[in-house]
């Protein structure tokens, strides 16, 4: 015999009712809260992935593996995963960072660091974009494209002696003061 | 209207006025803005100087890179109070700052910079949380690293009875303008009166006060 259930109102029709969704536990997939789409076309280094040595790319490139070395991309985009593990001095036209970059960054158009990042280095940039919740420990230059040949710019002061962790721009292979949460 | 008064250190007291307090921008995002003549003062001092460099240990964020940057300075940014969080946490801070390997290393990896390196430095409220010895040497580092005519801001409460201060982000909103959002309350390692504050600087060139009505004392120090 059908029993009904407690819950079920009397104006609802004679229809089995639908059994109770069974509530266990799904797989938990995993929180990708701010993890971008890999683009179509872009050349990516995985996570499970871990590379010593030089990265050079004349396409866009997307990192979310451990990097230890140099990654220049001069003329394209670099994004460092949520994942990626750089510890690296990186060179681009536009980097955007999800994950951790220990060494220098320079980015002729602009830097993108988005919350969750975590950056300690020098960077060198033509703008700077950091969301709240970011941590960076460093120096900022913004480098303003050089004026015509007629209009003379104010000289920049002599930076400070390179030395290690020094905000000096000219410190091109620092190992950045240890950060010591990481 | 909202008005701090610059005042003599030897001639004044705190103001003890009650105060209107920080005003609330955001009420989502509890952030307060603050009218600060000590921040005003100290980039009228620093001028218009293409490429000087400034030290800010309030941590990045969008508004005062963009600030400090778009003025054609070089920025040297870090969060100094997670810096002592990390270092000296979680426990008693006071206590592990008397530990004179952990804070040698925190000197080490937090003011890692060749002499002369800034022209200022932003310190806020910071130099509250250093017990001696430990303030003495960041003192004797800032000294160091700042170049002699550079300036620096320092922030301390004017309350001296105060047990837990509100800990601030700083972040700045305009030439005279701080916006604020609470990180927590925790008691300061010391808390200065004006001679305290002149003995503490004893070897700058100068100092200039600023008393505000939430009961700050806001010092330019002239290295």
């Amino acid at each position: 015999m059908w029993k009904r259930r407690e819950d079920e109102t009397p104006s609802r029709p004679p229809v089995p009712p639908a059994p109770e969704p069974v509530r266990e536990p799904a797989p938990a997939l995993p929180a990708r809260p701010s993890e971008p789409e890999i683009p179509r076309g872009v050349a990516a280094i995985g996570k499970s992935v871990k590379i010593k040595g030089q990265i050079f790319s004349r396409e866009d490139l997307y990192l979310d593996g451990e990097i230890e070395g140099t990654v220049e991309v001069p003329e394209n985009r670099v994004t460092i995963g949520p994942h990626g593990r750089l510890q690296a001095s990186v060179k681009a036209r536009e980097v955007v960072v999800l994950g951790t970059v220990n060494g220098n960054v320079e980015a002729s158009e602009k830097i993108d660091i988005r919350k969750e990042a975590r950056l300690v280095g020098d960077i060198k940039t033509g703008r700077i974009v950091i969301e709240d919740g970011a941590y960076f420990k460093g120096s900022i230059d913004i480098v303003r494209e050089a004026p015509k040949p007629q209009g003379a710019q104010p000289a920049r002061t002599a930076p400070p002696p390179a030395q290690p962790g020094a905000p000096g721009p000219q410190a091109t292979s620092p190992a950045p003061p240890a950060d010591p949460k990481r | 209207m909202f008005r701090d008064r610059a005042k003599s250190v030897s001639r004044h007291g705190p103001d003890s006025q009650s105060a209107p307090g920080p005003q609330p921008v955001s009420a989502s995002a509890e952030v307060y803005a603050r009218h600060s003549h000590g921040l005003e003062e100290f980039f009228r001092a620093l001028g218009p100087g293409e490429g000087l460099c400034v030290l800010d240990w309030a941590g990045a964020s969008q508004a005062s890179i963009s600030f400090i940057t778009e003025r054609g300075f070089r920025l040297y940014s870090e969060d100094f109070y997670q810096l002592l969080e990390t270092h000296f946490g979680p426990d008693d801070w006071y206590a592990a700052q008397q530990d004179q390997a952990r804070a040698a290393r925190f000197l080490e990896q937090t003011l890692p910079f060749p002499p002369a390196s800034f022209d200022g430095a932003l310190l806020w409220d910071m130099l509250e949380y250093l017990a001696s010895p430990l303030l003495e040497a960041v003192l004797a580092r800032l000294y160091q690293i700042v170049k002699r005519g550079g300036y620096m801001l320092a922030i301390f409460h004017a309350d001296e009875r105060v047990e837990r201060a509100p800990v601030y982000r700083y972040r700045i909103g305009g030439p005279d303008t701080l916006w604020l959002s609470l990180r927590e309350m925790r008691r300061p390692a010391q808390l200065f009166n004006n001679r305290a504050i002149e003995k503490l600087f004893r070897e700058a060139h100068s100092l200039k006060f600023f008393l505000t009505r939430d009961h700050l004392r806001e010092v330019i120090v002239r290295r």
